[in-house]
């Protein structure tokens, strides 16, 4: 059975925990550096990227995620997870440093101008429901980054090998596919 | 077709903040402190509850230029209070761009028989809650996130944890009964029949429960997690104490690592006085914020 963390500081833990136990999965609640051992793969959720950051520092876990994402440990990180990832952020310090893109917070408005659609994404499926909260985009991509979906015009789903960044929510919806990606073809 | 303001959209906003403290901030200067600290979120209000306390009269929706300060000020996302019943207030709050409305009791109120159909708008609102009959009518008005009243403005957490304590109860009841028996629990409760059907079906609330109305302390921030509550609102307790960065950081670890006591004592530390209380059985009862909604 695939042993897969899920950053646990804060934002939709429960929602990937459920997911991935329902993908057969057993999921581990990362809030501390020895819940880091062991794992086949790592999901830094949703939620506020500047809370997590800040949580990542005083409890020592920027560092050993870090170097578990330079290792070639798999990473999914939603929202504020491809956020974290980042190797750039416009207007902003970087946090983990570790996926070859560069992310714009924020990028649609405030909440009011959050969203759902539904995308077809080639490597993974059509109809995927994809729910954008105050949500980031990628802005640029490294040459080595394959960039998976754009809508609008903005890339929102990207994989920079064993990384995957995706500017939406799985997560929050009930269909499995974008998450079982990951599981399946990444970990 | 791309929607907004849809259920899924306003609730999940809600999803992103659980585990995280939201912090009440009158200006930007206070704003940037709690952004610091790890805040989720921030509530930008004119005065914090036990200031209304204090100046009595009518409490408003604050002054937008407030609110627009505080939305300048940071990037993690600024909540704000309406009246209960007030859509003119709540359709400006709109206007400007909040993230979240509170149709807040710690606000006089404006409409004492309805509240707003919160299902009308675009943005989400949180709103307070006692049991789960008013915790599911808020939910059938369209409330995308709720919160324990507890009473606001007081530094006292009992009236919190008896809040938490009786929706958490109450669902868990809902939950063990069969089909044939919501019917009159959702009459004896005030509640919508089909959400008791969807309670029952999820094993739980369908929106996220932060609790509030008293939270002073790491402690008492960590007290309400545990007993259920999915993250934590400060009014008070951050600016009317001694030394607000280190409250705000305090509650904010003790609210992540609510189970981690030896963590809850080294940050519980030296942290200085916390917000004066009330007794609440010193409170009269038309100077409870609670009995506030319908």
């Amino acid at each position: 059975m695939k042993r897969i963390g899920v950053l646990a500081l804060q934002g939709a833990v429960r929602e990937h925990i459920q997911m991935l136990e329902a993908l057969g999965c057993e999921a581990i609640q990362v809030k501390q550096r020895k819940d880091l051992e062991n794992l086949d793969g790592l999901v830094l959720p949703g939620g506020e990227s500047t809370t997590m950051r800040k949580l990542l520092d005083r409890f020592d876990l920027l560092e050993p995620i870090r170097g578990l994402a330079q290792q070639g440990l798999p990473m999914l990180g939603t929202c504020a997870g491809l956020i974290l990832l980042a190797k750039d952020l416009i207007e902003d310090e970087p946090h983990l440093a570790v996926m070859d893109v560069t992310v714009a917070r924020n990028s649609y408005g405030r909440q009011v101008n959050s969203f759902e659609v539904q995308l077809d994404i080639p490597k993974v499926g059509v109809g995927i429901p994809a729910v954008f909260i105050r949500a980031p985009h990628i802005e640029a991509v490294g040459k080595d980054v394959e960039i998976l979906a754009q809508h609008e015009g903005k890339i929102i789903l990207a994989q920079d090998g064993h990384l995957l960044g995706c500017s939406f929510h799985p997560e929050l919806t009930e269909d499995t596919r974008i998450i079982e990606y990951f599981v399946s073809s990444m970990v | 077709m791309k929607q907004t303001g849809t259920e899924l959209v306003k609730r999940g906003m809600a999803e992103m903040q659980k585990g995280g403290v939201i912090m009440d901030v009158i200006n930007a200067e206070q704003a940037k402190i709690a952004e610091a600290a790890g805040a989720v979120a921030v509530m930008a209000l004119e005065r914090v509850p036990s200031d209304i306390r204090k100046a009595g009269g009518v409490a408003r929706m604050a002054d937008p230029r407030i609110v627009e300060e505080v939305m300048g000020a940071v990037t993690i996302p600024v909540m704000a209070k309406a009246r209960i019943g007030h859509i003119v207030e709540a359709r400006v709050l709109e206007a400007m761009g909040v993230d979240y409305i509170d149709e807040s009791e710690v606000l006089t109120p404006a409409d004492e028989e309805y509240h707003l159909l919160k299902s009308e708008y675009t943005v989400p609102f949180v709103c307070g809650c006692r049991d789960l009959g008013e915790a599911a009518r808020r939910i059938g008005e369209g409330a995308s996130m709720l919160r324990t009243k507890g009473e606001p403005g007081t530094g006292n957490i009992v009236e919190a944890v008896r809040h938490i304590r009786k929706v958490n109860a109450q669902v868990r009841k809902v939950v063990g009964m069969t089909e044939d028996e919501l019917m009159t629990e959702a009459k004896l409760l005030g509640a919508p029949f089909e959400l008791l059907r969807e309670i029952k079906r999820l094993g739980r609330l369908p929106v996220v429960n932060f609790a509030a109305g008293g939270v002073a302390t790491p402690a008492d921030a960590a007290l309400m997690m545990e007993l259920g509550a999915d993250g934590v609102f400060v009014g008070s307790g951050i600016f009317k104490s001694e030394n607000p960065e280190k409250f705000a950081r305090a509650i904010v670890e003790a609210t992540t690592h609510y189970k981690d006591y030896k963590l809850i004592a080294e940050i519980s530390k030296e942290l200085g006085v916390p917000m004066k209380g009330i007794d609440i059985a010193q409170l009269g009862h038309n100077e409870r914020m609670q009995e506030r909604g319908w």
